[in-house]
């Protein structure tokens, strides 16, 4: 059994689906999905937040409209307590490294997620101990996902470099990273250059 | 600037065509400056190697097309050095292997290549110490490598064992490098030079381009040069101490003579056909009695002779010019190659000063009778020597200076000069040329091959770069190096008497210049007390 770090933060949604490149996990706040782009960590295993959805509990039922004669959109909810319960929120992680004893490393596990795993959202100090190598990018570039890839890493990388003091500094090392991995595919690094241009 | 700053990495190499490098992202491709040394570390040796071209390079030719946004710094500092890089083209000059005996050989040309992915740095002033020595009692600082602080030191006693040239554009700055080369001779080798002043430059004061005077070789070492003139008036005017007045008697032209006038004076060959007959049939006074003779007279004399008439008026109208020459008398009365020779031979330098004689035919006329004269006694001297087998009886090496060289040694008549006969014989009779010349590629192919040292200021004509460059490694690549040469004061240094060839910016010729030369007589003597004390209680 992996043990679970006492110092973690507050669990945020708990696995349902698990493969060797990828898990899904479902919220337990419906719409309290971390930003994509975040770091999370399930187990010992680390994932990137690449995609999102909200859904219905029922694949084959849809939700109907509800807020004709309601004045807001809180309000449609408020009139419709059980709402919460028949929607659920759900993210899908790229697995991008796992902790190897006391050591973070960027490559495959060696076994999936398990199901029911909680999942928690990485903080700053952890966020930076991750990313001190840029090994997982090549991971992300190359994982099928169901977002733009583009998007996922420039993401990433914008959530990381908040936890770095010198974002600028973090984010032009890792861009260089990028442009040796991507040499032979400039348009794809000029995207993702261009989502990373600090603000 | 930094020592032994990292430049980048060995990404492919031929031994023939040289070595890309890929600068490192820090490293600006704006300072790298062609004509730079470099270092490589190979895995057993080291290699030595210049900079020879500079190119940018990207991984995706998209990149050029579609150029990014460069304006924001970010994009500029993630491409720079990653998808955009500099790369620099380094031709591979010598190699120092790590071994003790190596060490011992000192560098040696380069024959193999470094390995992928080795360090390049930037030479170091030790490294270039290192090849081109210290200097010391044979070796006289030339200058400094482009951009570098480090002495550049010439080893004098190797230059002058062979022919050397320096070349260049008009107001590059030649004379300054043969004066500097001619105090370095002067201080650092056996040798003693006889120069063959055309413009009144090296012998007591010289002139400075843009204002100003130089001081000659006298002024800086009374003792050991004399200075000869041809205008005696000149030199009066000019305030320069004389030792001799040069006369050139009729009595001592010969064919030969002439034959090296012959495009000077617009003579036609059966004219100079002519010079020999007449040579023959009137003798040693031959020029005397064409020129003083009635008409008549010379008709009776020349009975029987097959001269042409056009040929001889022609010759005539020829050798009419030369002795209207000033310095050209029937028949001198002191020797003056013997006065040379004996300056020489007690190792004395002699600068024969032209005065107001600079055309051309002058110049030719009295450093090809008097070169001849000499090279003769000296060959005389050096067989004799070599009979008896007598290391003590050969005379002192000589270097004979020559200016506007391509009128001496052009394929058409550096079979004839003697200048060409010294050029191809080299050091055989301890008589060795250096040619100063602004138009290498008049200068016959032969001649250039055979010298020793080269060294060329700017140069931009084609065919001049290519003479000057002919039969050298690299040729290529020292092209470039020397057509982007700054049109004043750089130079470029190759050949026999360098490890290999260097840009280099000859000291300044100036008050400190002087001070140092006296300084270093000084300091030499302080070596040797010191060495003969050390000497004494062996």
């Amino acid at each position: 059994m992996r043990s679970i770090n006492k110092d973690s933060p507050k669990k945020i949604a708990e696995v349902i689906e698990a493969s060797a490149t990828q898990f899904s996990a479902q919220c337990y706040e419906l719409y309290e999905i971390p930003p994509l782009g975040s770091l999370v960590r399930t187990g010992d295993i680390y994932g990137v937040v690449a995609g999102a959805e909200t859904t219905s509990l029922e694949p084959g039922r849809k939700p109907i409209a509800r807020g004709k004669d309601e004045a807001s959109e809180e309000a449609v909810y408020e009139s419709s307590p059980q709402l919460a319960k028949l929607l659920r929120s759900e993210l899908t992680a790229a697995v991008v490294g796992f902790k190897n004893g006391d050591k973070v490393v960027q490559y495959l596990p060696p076994q999936p997620a398990r199901i029911h795993g909680f999942v928690y959202l990485c903080q700053p100090d952890e966020i930076r101990d991750f990313s001190r190598s840029f090994g997982f990018l090549n991971t992300l570039i190359d994982a099928d996902l169901p977002v733009p890839d583009e998007e996922v890493v420039a993401a990433t990388l914008r959530q990381m470099s908040q936890a770095h003091g010198d974002s600028r500094t973090f984010l032009v090392a890792a861009g260089k990273e990028l442009a040796a991995l991507l040499s032979n595919d400039y348009l794809r690094l000029k995207n993702i250059l261009g989502r990373l241009t600090p603000a | 600037m930094v020592e032994n700053l990292k430049l980048g990495i060995v990404t492919a190499a031929s031994l023939e065509k040289g070595v890309d490098v890929r600068l490192d992202a820090p490293v600006s491709v704006e300072d790298m400056v062609v004509g730079r040394y470099v270092t490589i570390e190979g895995q057993k040796r080291r290699f030595f190697g210049m900079i020879t071209d500079v190119s940018l390079g990207v991984t995706d030719e998209r990149l050029a097309i579609s150029p990014p946004d460069v304006n924001d710094p970010f994009i500029a500092d993630v491409l720079t050095g990653t998808s955009t890089f500099g790369t620099i083209h380094v031709t591979p000059m010598l190699t120092i292997s790590g071994d003790a005996k190596a060490v011992l050989e000192g560098p040696q040309p380069v024959k193999t290549i470094p390995a992928h992915f080795a360090a390049v740095n930037l030479a170091s002033e030790q490294d270039i110490e290192n090849v081109f020595g210290k200097e010391d009692k044979e070796r006289f600082n030339i200058g400094n490598p482009l951009d570098m602080e480090t002495k550049l030191c010439l080893n004098l006693v190797e230059l002058v064992k062979r022919s050397n040239g320096i070349f260049g554009k008009s107001g590059t700055g030649k004379t300054f490098l043969t004066r500097i080369l001619l105090i370095g001779m002067l201080q650092k080798s056996q040798a003693v030079n006889l120069v063959f002043d055309m413009h009144n430059e090296y012998g007591w004061i010289g002139t400075r381009e843009g204002g100003g005077t130089a001081k000659g070789l006298k002024q800086l070492f009374p003792a050991k040069v004399a200075v000869f003139t041809l205008d005696e008036e000149s030199s009066r005017r000019r305030k320069v101490s004389t030792d001799f007045v040069v006369k050139i008697g009729l009595n001592e032209i010969m064919p030969e003579d002439i034959s090296i006038l012959r495009s000077t004076f617009n003579l036609t060959d059966l004219a100079v056909e002519a010079a020999y007959q007449l040579y023959k049939i009137l003798g040693h006074d031959w020029l005397n009695k064409v020129l003083n003779l009635g008409e008549e007279e010379l008709e009776e004399l020349l009975k029987g002779a097959t001269i042409h008439e056009g040929s001889f008026e022609n010759l005539k109208r020829g050798l009419g010019s030369i002795g209207r020459l000033g310095f050209v008398v029937p028949e001198a009365k002191g020797d003056s190659v013997k006065n040379i020779l004996d300056f020489l031979l007690q190792g004395r330098n002699v600068v024969l000063e032209f005065g107001r004689y600079q055309e051309i035919g002058a110049y030719l006329l009295v450093a090809n009778l008097l070169s001849r004269r000499i090279y003769s006694r000296y060959k005389e001297q050096m067989e004799e020597a070599i009979a008896v087998d007598n290391e003590a009886l050969k005379p002192r090496p000589l270097v004979i200076t020559i200016e506007e060289a391509h009128k001496f040694l052009n394929p058409e008549v550096a079979d004839k000069t003697i200048f060409g006969t010294i050029a191809r014989e080299m050091r055989k009779y301890n008589v060795s040329l250096l040619v100063i010349d602004q138009r290498p590629s008049g200068i016959s192919e032969e001649v250039m091959s055979q010298m020793g040292t080269k060294i060329t200021c700017l140069l931009d004509n084609e065919r001049d770069i290519d003479s000057v460059l002919a039969g050298v490694s690299g040729k290529n690549e020292l092209k470039s190096v020397l057509s982007r040469l700054a049109p004043k004061q750089q130079a470029l240094i190759f050949g026999h008497a360098v490890p290999m060839p260097v840009a280099f910016q000859p000291v300044a010729y100036d008050a400190k210049f002087y001070a140092s030369l006296t300084g270093a007589g000084q300091k030499s003597t302080t070596e040797q007390v010191e060495k003969d004390i050390e000497e004494l209680w062996k």
